[in-house]
This record gives structure tokens, sequence and C-alpha cells, in this order.
């Protein structure tokens, strides 16, 4: 049997029909999903409660919270709306990138308003990608790569013995190359 | 058998023309692609949360803009902001700009020209949601005659080849019009 992990994303955005739709869009794509309507839940979800509580007397519960006693959930990546009631997709961002067990988590922001100002501000603060509403298949695949490197630097720390000399690029079949031990890559 | 080819015809030709005037745009299309044998039925059920949603907010502006002490034109305005970002998503096109024209009257404060608009935005919608209905309608006689012929040509071991060419046929024409086909087992 195929030992293929597959990424989990979670998505948030407080409109129930893009909550809909980037839901199949990361499905189609073979993502495990999690669908929260606001900023609070996503933290709630994530395990970094005890803030904003009133957010979440107005929210619906559309997911139920994987984090117990093992506050380590296993989300791949984070796709949030931009604007939302409360927190925002960029409060959010901050709350993450400011958070020590999650850092690390891709963060992506989708808007359906092209505000440069919005978009610089969130890349610079840590977003990995920013993308415009209506959200496309096209724009779906962009994440792989930032799921990827996630794998990718976990491996490379685990073998990160060999030095590299001058600029060529070494393809011999060795540790050189990243491993994917844990997951089939298709 | 020509009938089956009429109604498929019929699908393309109608689906064809929601987007030449202009009711459905490309985002549309688009979300027809998501649609596959696991989730057979995505965008009539986008559509429909659309619809409820769509219905709500106009009922929502229309009680704003009567209020005789005051319009709120903040509430109108996140009203609009709402309903241009879920058309927008499901591709409903007119009712999309229907939403920007009404936000240039609600920023200026107009309630006459934002009593205009909610207008126009009603008939748009009431449009789209006459069109849409008719294609899922079309959609599903399509995709019911399909299993139906499927059932047939199984059941019968002594079927000639033609209801299998039609079968095929049938088949080709639904994907080409971007519909899924369904699992028949």
């Amino acid at each position: 049997m195929a030992t293929q992990t597959q990424f989990h994303v979670l998505a948030v955005d407080d409109s129930l029909i893009d909550r809909k739709l980037i839901e199949r869009l990361l499905k189609t794509s073979s993502y495990q999903v999690t669908a929260v309507d606001s900023g609070s839940k996503a933290l709630e979800f994530l395990g970094l409660n005890g803030e904003n509580e009133d957010e979440e007397r107005n929210s619906s519960v559309e997911s139920v919270s994987a984090a117990d006693e093992d506050h380590q959930v296993g989300v791949n990546l984070i796709i949030t709306d931009y604007c939302m009631p409360g927190m925002t997709g960029y409060d959010l961002l901050r709350k993450i990138k400011q958070s020590s067990s999650f850092k690390d988590i891709p963060v992506v922001i989708m808007s359906s308003e092209n505000i440069p100002s919005r978009i610089n501000r969130c890349l610079e603060d840590g977003a990995e990608e920013f993308f415009l509403k209506p959200v496309k298949l096209s724009d779906v695949n962009k994440l792989r790569p930032h799921l990827m490197k996630g794998i990718t630097t976990k491996n490379e720390m685990q073998s990160n013995t060999n030095k590299r000399k001058g600029s060529e690029e070494i393809q011999s079949p060795d540790r050189t190359r990243p491993r994917y031990n844990e997951l089939e890559v298709v | 058998m020509d009938f089956v080819n009429q109604l498929q015809r019929k699908f393309i030709d109608y689906s064809s023309s929601l987007h030449r005037e202009g009711i459905v745009d490309d985002q549309f299309t688009q979300l027809r692609k998501l649609e596959d044998e696991n989730s057979p039925h995505f965008v009539m059920e986008v559509a429909s949360l659309f619809f409820e949603d769509c219905e709500k907010l106009i009922n929502n502006m229309a009680i704003a803009l009567e209020q005789k002490q005051g319009v709120d034109f903040k509430q109108i305005e996140e009203c609009i902001h709402q309903l241009k970002g879920s058309s927008s998503s499901i591709g409903a096109m007119r009712v999309k700009n229907a939403c920007i024209a009404f936000r240039s009257f609600s920023g200026a404060q107009n309630r006459e020209g934002c009593l205009r608009c909610l207008q126009q935005l009603s008939h748009e919608y009431s449009l789209l949601k006459n069109k849409l209905q008719t294609l899922f309608r079309v959609s599903v006689a399509s995709r019911c005659l399909y299993v139906c012929l499927v059932i047939f040509c199984r059941g019968n071991e002594h079927a000639e080849p033609f209801p299998d060419v039609l079968v095929f046929q049938l088949e080709k024409q639904i994907v080409a019009a971007g519909g899924s086909i369904p699992r028949v087992h």
C-alpha cells in the first residue's frame, strides 16, 4: 500500500460561498481541507486559544477543533481571506508568525481588492502568496511548492552533513538530494 | 435517438448563450470544471447558496433604503461588498457589475440612485436565477437519460451496437458541454 501523506490545508473565510469554492479547489488538488469562518476559529483549531472569545460567539461552528492535549495539529498550509469581521486575514497572519509552534507554516492571503499597499504589507510580513479573488485552480497549483518546501527543509536538516563546493548542480542519487521518506511524490 | 441529440444540443447552445449574454463569465466555467464523480452537483449547490444569499442581501438593502429616519449607507455598502464578492466567485458577471454601479451611488449617499440600482440588481438576479435553473434542469435531464441508456444497454445482452455508439456520443457531448459523466454501477 502506498504511504502517501496528504497535505492538510486550513482555509479561513467568512463567506460561505467562498469557503465552498476554496474547499472544492483544494480537494480537487487532493489536499485534505478544514474550513473555518473566522480567524479566531482558525486559532482555536490550531490550539492557539485564549483570545477573542467575543468573536467566537458570532461565528458558526463549521469544523470541530482537532487540537486537544496534543496541540500540534497537522496543518501544512493556511489560506485565509483578508477582509473578515473581527480578526482580519492580516491579523491572523501576524498571530501565526508570532507563534513559535506555527510560524513556519506557510500562509497565503486571498482578497477581492487589488490594493498594492495591502498586498505588499502581507508579503513583507510573511505571507507566501497573495491571491486575488475569485480564486482559480491555477492559483491553487501555486501552493504545492510552498508545501513541498516544508518537507524539503525538514529532510535537509536531517541530512545536512554534505558540504557542496562551487555552483555545480549535483544530480547524483546520494545524500545531497532531499529524500522524501515519508512522502510519495506524485 | 434524435431527441437525445436535440437535448444535448439545447444544453450546449443554452450554456453558450449564457456566456454570450454576459450572464456568466469565465469563473462559471471554472466552477463547472471542478465537478467530478465525487462532486457531481457542485455548481448547483453553490448556485443555490448564492440565490439564498442574494435574496437575503437584496431584502436587507430594500429595508435599509426604506428607513424614514435615515438610511444606513454603511450597512448597504457592506451588503454590496458581500454580494459583489459572492457573485464574482460564482461567475455571475451581470450581478457583479450591478453591484459595482450600486457601490458608487451608496458611496455618494444618493438614496434615489440606490433605489434604482437595487431595482436593476433585482432584475439581474431574477434573470440569472431563471437561466441557471433552466440550465440545471436540462443538465439533469441529460444525465438521467444517459443513465437510463446505460442501464438499458447493459441489461440487454442482445442490444445492437448502435445504442452503445449512442451512449458514447452522449458521453462525449456531456463532457464537451463541460459536464461530468455520472457513474452507473
